[in-house]
């Protein structure tokens, strides 16, 4: 999986790319980056994985790279 | 799973919010420094003239000047006294170097606590990069969180 930083996100967003924040839902909900759906890694599956448009750029996401 | 564009933000939500850019959740409708910045301080150059600098913060209303750099990095402030002397210093030798920032993300409350507990009126926001976000004021502060 290629590292890209904020300004790349901010490129694919315009065109088009789905955000998806890896953290608990707790998380989520306090506080994520606008626009980004919650796939929680441990729940990450080829099921929930549905939900996205293979079509698009896909950018993962957690709190930080610690 | 068969997606063939898969990319890694790495440095995550953390990062994008020291940034300042849209964020959403119970914490994002907080209100933070970023959402009280003033942006239209009054900004010099290290190479700028400080008399004409004094002309044009006095003609702007404020009492203080945030000085950057090309990038508009900050480099110092000057500050009520500087601006109100004159005494044929540079603009180096009046400012205070390095002054306190914060990121636009720190909650207002937060924010108002540290100029509370140092007794400032005013706090420098940049971003993670040292860039010119704006100037919070601690009495918009006090006002924003008495009526929220």
């Amino acid at each position: 999986m290629k590292s890209i930083r904020r300004d790349e996100v901010r490129r694919l967003l315009t065109e088009g790319a789905q955000l998806v924040e890896v953290l608990p839902r707790e998380e989520y909900e306090e506080e994520h980056i606008a626009g980004a759906i919650n796939i929680p890694l441990k729940e990450l599956n080829r099921q929930t994985a549905l939900q996205l448009d293979r079509s698009r750029p896909v950018v993962v996401y957690c709190h930080d790279y610690q | 799973m068969g997606f063939e564009q898969v990319y890694e933000y790495a440095d995550g939500k953390r990062d994008w919010g020291s940034f300042g850019l849209p964020r959403e959740g119970r914490l994002a409708e907080q209100p933070s420094a970023g959402d009280l910045a003033r942006a239209g301080v009054p900004t010099c150059l290290l190479t700028d003239d400080l008399s004409e600098v004094r002309r044009r913060v006095r003609e702007s209303g404020w009492d203080t000047c945030i000085v950057v750099n090309d990038h508009r990095v900050v480099l110092g402030r000057l500050g009520r006294k500087a601006i109100g002397s004159d005494n044929g210093e540079s603009v180096e030798e009046a400012m205070t170097e390095g002054p306190s920032t914060v990121r636009p993300s720190i909650g207002l409350d937060a924010l108002l606590e540290r100029m509370q507990s140092k007794n400032l009126s005013s706090w420098l926001v940049t971003t993670p990069d040292g860039k010119f976000v704006g100037l919070v004021l601690r009495s918009e502060a006090e006002s924003r969180l008495t009526s929220s």
